[in-house]
């Protein structure tokens, strides 16, 4: 394997026009002779979806939920990012890009990045066409507010639904493409394993979810956009039936995954409280806007909040980052909770928790301001803790939230697997070791509406495409292998349930694998974790048969490659013993606590090879090269 | 401060293609801050160890009340009796200690069952192909700043917009009808000057659709807003009918 990230020649700021220059092109007549299989219907692969559709291209799409608009992207709430510059801040498409690449620890790909700001103005362009009702101020343009790691104020955003605003945006593009039969949709349809086919990804296994029926599909190229890996943990703030197994499967066949260890633990969530609990609640960054993150000065104060007067509190963010105060980007906001707690200055019944509190700015804009700033966020914290934000402080904890790594992709979004895509959260290319809020809206989108129709072409324009029937022993094979392990799956019959098996995993992977990782720690969870996937195998118990709707079944096969995942990203993150943004090794910090990066010797993205399940995988190395940010330690004081 | 408490469940189990029946379940120890299908996977947890049955096949995703897959009919409400609430967002302890709970699927003409709690609701999707968008395609789009919205339009139009498509209104409706659906959408379109150039074809298509799927009349019952766990407006009825009206009379325009 050899990894070739294709960045185009030139300067920064020219390299995507030149780029969409030189790609071959694809006349409209041919491109209804090409079939593309677009995997997920989120942010990523609806907007994908619908854009090449519309191009002429014959789509087939899929999604595991009843319709495309469940994609989990809908629950985004905060915004979207774009350097549209309309409050006269300050901004532009190289301060968006440089907050990016800084903001990520600089670790994401320069060239990717800055596409990427490029593309966010025409998001909003899109966006607004289409009819999403961003907020607006009275004079009728559009508003912005303020978000994590940025000076400026850029976010876009419809109340605190942005993520539903922009998905039933991009849903309805779908819709309309469905109706025009450019999309044949599958829902309720959940895709299995990637057929490769001389060297080439030349399509998929699926599995109806209702009937439980393995259907076979053929197409000349496979995109997954197919979201991100934070449900590994079993509690995070990902939908109950997000999973990384269709990237896995790609893994397995020959798609190389980067940067599995960065993780992203959000700041503001709802603090754990049962065993029972099978999620965790995000509470939006822009919450941090006006609310004030603090604790008690002093450890095991075990006062209510309103009985701390104000000089024994601790407004711990502000005190250490002056500059940018609560809005410090999120890996550094969710370290100093957990280290505020880690000395028993926790808040709570748990002590796991620290306060967001919005006195000041009650007092400062009036209840009615706040109310029609973040009424729904309040609305939804009181439904889950049966208490009133208004009146008290909102506590809060990190949570998994995001995954900055995922599938390798060259500049053109293909994975090492040719004619295998992947855009959105499944890839690992634009936001580093940590992302900044309100950015994966953007990327999902620039993806889908702007890149991907760019580079599609040039993959499809320059190779030959021998007609493959769905006979073909490779997908009689993926078939038979898909066939074979849910009835293994079946037959274990054991003791206990696929969750019980998830919250081990995902315990462990918290521990030792979460907000702070060390030597010691890793080590221990790659021997514990085939120890927990071999009692899987041996006592899962999963009811009912494979063909009928079975939702243990579903969910068993997920975990069963969370299990197989699970080691990768431990192994990613034994093997890179610096510290970068969401990435925090307990060996490497500066001598105030912060995250301390080696850039003599980590500067590069680590992709896996896969080489079979008792093998270890190979690791290669794609460095990375800085033109236009000066490397240096992050600082947000 | 949360407490434990035990119910009795009466569950609607039906199989693909069978017809279905109520069954009794007991609920033990469910500690009151968890939500209520939290409280389901406890139950499911102990179904499957027991062995003697599938568990209770519920759709959901989210759990934060946004994707609109959960919803059940509680007691005889859709996503039970709080006002504004999803199911994912109802918490146990609005129940009491000893208290049964009968749980069923949505029902209407247009969503069959497919198992146990979980209905069939593409029939929504659907009447959204007919013109539940703007016709945009990608790279069309004029600079953003270009038109001005009044506030005020753009507050009304989202407020319709936060529709999740859960499917409550439908349920909840004792004609079955999907009036608050599609006017929620209607009337996003109808209040924003993207939409207008569709307005007349995107009613006249979504409301054709929507009878041609067997969802009922509008008969001013106003159940569904009752039901909507996220407050859509009937408004937005009154001015899916206004724009249906304009557009009939416009027809050949």
């Amino acid at each position: 394997m050899k990894l070739d990230a294709k960045i185009p020649e030139g300067p920064m700021a020219e390299k995507w026009t030149n780029h969409k220059f030189r790609v071959k092109l694809v006349n409209p007549a041919n491109r209804r002779k090409h079939k593309i299989i677009v995997v997920g219907t989120g942010l990523a692969g609806a907007s994908a979806a619908a854009t090449l559709s519309e191009q002429g291209y014959q789509i087939e799409a899929f999604t595991y939920s009843d319709s495309p608009r469940r994609a989990h992207s809908i629950a985004a709430q905060g915004g979207i990012n774009a350097a549209k510059n309309y409050p006269n801040d300050g901004d532009s498409i190289y301060r968006l890009f440089y907050d990016t690449v800084k903001g990520g620890d600089f670790r994401s790909r320069e060239a990717n990045v800055y596409r990427l700001a490029e593309c966010s103005n025409l998001i909003i362009d899109h966006c607004v066409a289409q009819g999403i009702p961003f907020a607006r101020e009275y004079g009728g343009y559009l508003d912005n507010r303020s978000f994590g790691g940025a000076q400026v104020s850029r976010t876009f955003y419809a109340r605190g639904q942005t993520g539903q605003q922009l998905l039933l945006g991009a849903f309805g593009a779908l819709q309309k493409e469905i109706k025009k039969g450019g999309v044949k949709m599958h829902t309720r349809c959940e895709v299995i394993d990637i057929v490769v086919i001389g060297g080439q990804a030349r399509g998929i296994i699926s599995r109806n979810l209702i009937t439980g029926e393995l259907t076979r599909h053929e197409a000349d190229a496979v995109v997954l956009a197919t979201g991100g890996y934070g449900n590994v943990f079993f509690l995070s703030t990902n939908a109950m039936n997000c999973n990384a197994s269709a990237a896995w499967r790609a893994y397995k066949k020959g798609a190389a995954f980067a940067n599995p260890c960065y993780t992203q633990i959000h700041p503001t969530c709802i603090p754990v409280h049962g065993e029972y609990q099978s999620k965790l609640t995000l509470m939006s960054e822009s919450l941090r806007n006006d609310g004030r993150i603090w604790v008690p000065k002093k450890a095991g104060d075990k006062r209510p909040a309103n009985q701390i007067p104000e000089e024994e509190r601790d407004y711990y963010l502000e005190r250490k980052y002056p500059s940018f105060g609560n809005l410090v980007p999120r890996d550094l906001a969710s370290r100093n909770a957990k280290q505020v707690c880690d000395e028993g200055r926790g808040v709570g019944p748990t002590g796991q928790a620290v306060y967001l509190d919005f006195a000041d700015a009650i007092q400062r804009l009036g209840k009615a301001n706040i109310e029609a700033k973040y009424g729904n966020l309040f609305e939804m914290y009181n439904r889950i803790t049966d208490e009133d934000p208004y009146t008290t402080p909102m506590m809060i904890f990190p949570a998994v939230h995001y995954t900055m790594g995922g599938l390798w992709v060259d500049y053109n979004l293909m994975t090492t697997l040719p004619g295998l895509y992947a855009l959105g959260e499944c890839n690992f290319s634009d936001h580093g070791a940590n992302r900044l809020g309100a950015s994966a809206l953007m990327q999902g989108l620039a993806d889908g509406y702007f890149v991907i129709p760019n580079t599609i072409n040039d993959y499809l324009a320059s190779n030959k495409f021998e007609k493959v029937s769905t006979g073909h022993d490779a997908f009689a094979q993926a078939e038979k292998e898909a066939k074979d392990k849910l009835d293994r799956l079946l037959a274990v019959k054991g003791n206990r349930t696929v969750d019980d098996f998830h919250k081990e995993l995902g315990h462990l992977l918290w521990e030792n694998c979460g907000m702070s990782r060390n030597e010691k720690g890793l080590t221990e969870a790659l021997e514990k974790i085939p120890q927990i996937r071999a009692e899987f195998w041996k006592n899962v118990n999963v009811p009912g048969s494979a063909d009928d709707l079975n939702q243990a079944l579903e969910k068993a096969n997920r975990v069963a490659d969370f299990m197989e995942f699970a080691e990768l990203m431990v192994r990613d993150a034994l093997d890179r013993p610096e510290s970068c943004g969401g990435h925090f090794r307990e060996e490497s910090q500066t001598e105030e606590g912060e995250a301390k990066r080696d850039d003599e010797n980590f500067c590069y993205v680590a992709a896996w090879e896969f080489k079979g399940l008792d093998e270890e995988p190979v690791l290669h190395k794609e460095t990375l090269e800085f033109e236009e940010v000066h490397l240096a330690q992050r600082s947000y004081k | 401060m949360s407490e434990k408490i035990n119910l009795t469940l009466k569950v609607w189990r039906q199989k693909r293609g069978e017809a279905g029946g109520f069954k009794t379940y007991e609920a033990k120890g469910i500690d009151t801050d968890a939500s209520f299908l939290e409280m389901l996977d406890v139950v499911n947890d102990e179904i499957t160890l027991k062995g003697e049955e599938e568990p209770i096949a519920f759709e959901h995703d989210c759990r934060e009340g946004i994707c609109g897959c959960c919803g059940s009919l509680v007691n005889g409400k859709t996503h039970g009796s709080h006002e504004r609430t999803t199911l994912c967002q109802l918490h146990m302890r609005h129940f009491k200690d000893g208290e049964t709970i009968v749980i069923e699927p949505f029902r209407a003409k247009a969503f069959p069952v497919i198992k146990d709690l979980i209905v069939d609701r593409s029939g929504l999707d659907q009447i959204i192909a007919e013109g539940g968008y703007v016709s945009v395609k990608t790279g069309n789009a004029p600079e953003a700043s270009t038109t001005p919205i009044k506030k005020e339009l753009a507050e009304a139009a989202m407020d319709a917009a936060e529709c999740i498509g859960c499917g409550a209104c439908v349920a909840a409706c004792p004609n079955g009808a999907a009036m608050l659906f599609t006017a929620a959408k209607v009337s996003q379109y109808a209040l924003l000057p993207q939409g207008h150039p569709e307005r007349t074809q995107r009613v006249k298509n979504m409301v054709a659709k929507m009878d041609e799927l067997g969802f009922g009349n509008c008969s001013n019952e106003y159940e569904c807003a009752v039901a909507c766990p996220k407050g859509i407006d009937v408004k937005n009825i009154a001015r899916l009918n206004r724009e249906f009206i304009k557009a009939t009379l416009s027809q050949g325009k």
